[in-house]
């Protein structure tokens, strides 16, 4: 019979019979709280985590080889396809690698359009990561409440592009169309009264003390860790570090827009929770005054080798004609060249290194996914956690395996 | 423009910089859209990057990417393209090294933590060897999948489907079956006209052969 041990640190007394052995746990891939097809193989002993092994790829669909056999107006859909929650700032990032690669810039209103639209993307995916984050930390009405705004942004996406997800609006030189009439007024009504459901969001959650117990000083991550696992977005800014592209790299209009970049200071799950909500208000700031200063003019490039002609010019243009239907079988040419060109994705971001031969289709197009860097991290976010904590964890980071997986 | 002719000289700065610096381990830099592109020696690939985080004037603290890219004609035929951002200096540079099928590629992931995962899926994609990584197992395919998908010589339509079996109540891979041949269309002719490909049929319409011949004041009429 073995001596009982004593366990210097908690006095409890520790006998043979309870040593705990490394036990190793399936988590996933069906489960609530991994945010799409997520499987973890942790290495727990007892309950903490010694070791997390995400293993993803399950919904892997070869985006990037499917897009290398597609002329550039076939890939851009793809995209949409990648981070489902935010759809037109992925396809924001497509469209601006190839203008730069074609070297147009589209007009004016059409940027603005843009600019308005990422900003909905934006304000739509933290009301889906906050309010799935808190259910997965044990909250439903947020769930409940938020979805509820969501669906009314996702249908100004139905009325400009007729999708609610899959939106191919955002087109190499300019958007496909103009948006309808009155929507603009609409979305205005919308952003005036949004901060009311956002602040009853943060009613139920900013002091929540069960909300606080399972995110305040989980998954730390500081500064240094932040930069070397390569975090972006809301991950970044939620360890301190004042980073957005928006302002430090600005692209399309935002020189012009008025907003502020919200910076955690603990580098928690809590942090990055505050961070997000605060960005929506920033969000709604730009989206008011892009509606408020909305251009009149086209919407996508006159350049008819990249853009089509429009339909009334086709019924007796004969040179439209061919336009677009070269465009539509063909496609333009990209001249030869690369770029990597990246937006600020409401996840991080979201990077497309585009090469290409001087054909119709992408020599390679390989996308950097905010997600895949951050799930990276899981590991050393979650170490010496609770099991629970990975479920904060993964929560916080926003997955969405659309992208991840690509 | 003011604004963007500036970028353009700090950019070429820090390329000189770096080479200046780094002398044998950098072999050339070239500028194309706005971006620096540093080509390294594949052994050094970690000193430069090291280098390239830690060095007062570049302060590259972040590797946003890495990538392979597949150039099947090449004696070498990958390059892998690892994508660096400068927070302090706000600031983007790009390295690529190049490698053959046999040839191994230094991990970086003890210069940038980031670097595991984006091996992990080069080696899945393109077969690129990373050494030193502990970890190199495949991460988007499948469990047991064979070959690298996004190699210029893999078919797009992979070489195995799966499907459920209800008789042996499984999932069972099969080679692929396509009912129709995969159709890859070609609209590769030239926007700009007929200018430097000859189709078939091209030759009636530049000379004649025999009959009757355009004069040269009708050809310039035409054009």
């Amino acid at each position: 019979m073995a001596e009982p041990l004593m366990n210097p640190e908690d006095g409890v007394e520790v006998g043979s019979q309870t040593h705990i052995k490394p036990y190793t746990m399936n988590f996933g891939p069906q489960h609530p709280a991994a945010h799409g097809v997520l499987r973890l193989v942790l290495e727990m002993e007892g309950e903490i985590v010694e070791r997390s092994d995400p293993h993803i790829g399950l919904l892997h669909r070869g985006t990037e080889k499917l897009i290398e056999y597609k002329t550039y107006t076939q890939a851009l859909p793809y995209f949409d396809r990648l981070d489902y929650v935010a759809p037109m700032n992925q396809e924001h990032a497509f469209a601006l690698a190839t203008e730069k690669l074609l070297g147009i810039t589209p007009p004016l209103r059409a940027q603005y359009i843009r600019v308005l639209f990422s900003e909905l993307g934006r304000i739509l995916n933290h009301i889906l990561n906050i309010t799935t984050f808190a259910l997965d930390v044990g909250a439903i009405t947020p769930a409940l409440w938020g979805f509820e705004e969501r669906e009314k942004g996702m249908e100004f996406y139905e009325r400009v592009c007729g999708a609610r997800l899959h939106a191919n609006y955002f087109r190499p030189g300019g958007v496909a169309s103009d948006m309808p009439a009155g929507l603009a007024e609409d979305m205005l009504e919308w952003v005036e009264n949004l901060p009311k459901a956002i602040g009853d969001l943060e009613t139920l959650l900013s002091n929540n003390r069960i909300f606080k117990q399972r995110t305040v000083d989980i998954g730390v991550a500081t500064k240094e860790e932040a930069l070397d696992w390569g975090f972006t977005g809301p991950m970044l800014r939620g360890s301190g570090v004042a980073w957005d592209l928006r302002k430090s790299q600005p692209y399309e209009v935002y020189e012009e827009m008025d907003f502020d970049i919200p910076v955690g200071k603990t580098g928690d799950c809590y942090a990055r929770y505050l961070v997000r909500v605060a960005e929506m208000y920033e969000s709604m700031k730009i989206m008011k005054q892009c509606l408020n200063n909305l251009p009149e003019g086209p919407v996508k490039s006159n350049d008819y080798k990249v853009s089509p002609p429009p339909r009334s010019e086709m019924k007796d243009s004969m040179e439209a004609m061919i336009h677009h239907f070269k465009l539509y079988t063909e496609g333009f040419h990209v001249p030869a060249g690369e770029t990597y060109t990246a937006v600020e994705a409401p996840k991080g971001e979201f990077g497309v290194y585009l090469v290409s031969d001087g054909t119709n289709k992408p020599y390679r197009c390989h996308i950097r996914a905010p997600g895949f860097a951050h799930l990276q991290a899981l590991d050393f976010v979650s170490k010496g956690h609770m099991l629970a904590d990975v479920v904060s964890n993964i929560g916080s980071m926003d997955v969405v395996f659309g992208e991840i997986d690509r | 423009m003011a604004s963007n002719k500036e970028i353009d000289e700090s950019l070429v700065d820090v390329a000189e910089h770096v080479e200046e610096q780094l002398g044998g381990s950098i072999i050339s830099h070239e500028i194309i859209n706005d971006e620096v592109i540093l080509i390294a020696k594949r052994e050094d690939i970690c000193r430069v990057l090291q280098f390239l985080r830690d060095d007062s004037e570049c302060k590259f603290e972040m590797l946003i990417g890495l990538c392979g890219v597949d150039y099947p004609e090449r004696p070498q035929r990958f390059e892998v393209v690892y994508n660096l951002l400068s927070l302090t200096q706000n600031n983007r540079i790009r390295v690529k090294v190049y490698a053959g099928e046999e040839d191994f590629v230094p991990s970086v992931t003890k210069v940038f933590s980031t670097a595991g995962w984006f091996e992990r899926e080069a080696w899945d994609m393109y077969g690129i060897y990373f050494d030193g990584h502990d970890d190199l197992r495949r991460i988007l395919t499948d469990y047991g999948f064979e070959g690298h998908p996004l190699r210029k010589d893999f078919p797009l339509t992979g070489h195995v489907e799966l499907r459920y079996d209800e008789e042996l109540r499984r999932v069972v891979y099969e080679p692929v079956h396509l009912v129709q041949d995969f159709r890859n269309f070609d609209y590769l002719s030239p926007w700009e006209g007929m200018t430097d490909v000859q189709l078939p049929g091209d030759e009636k319409g530049t000379t004649l052969e025999q009959g009757w011949k355009p004069s040269d004041a009708s050809v310039g009429e035409k054009k």
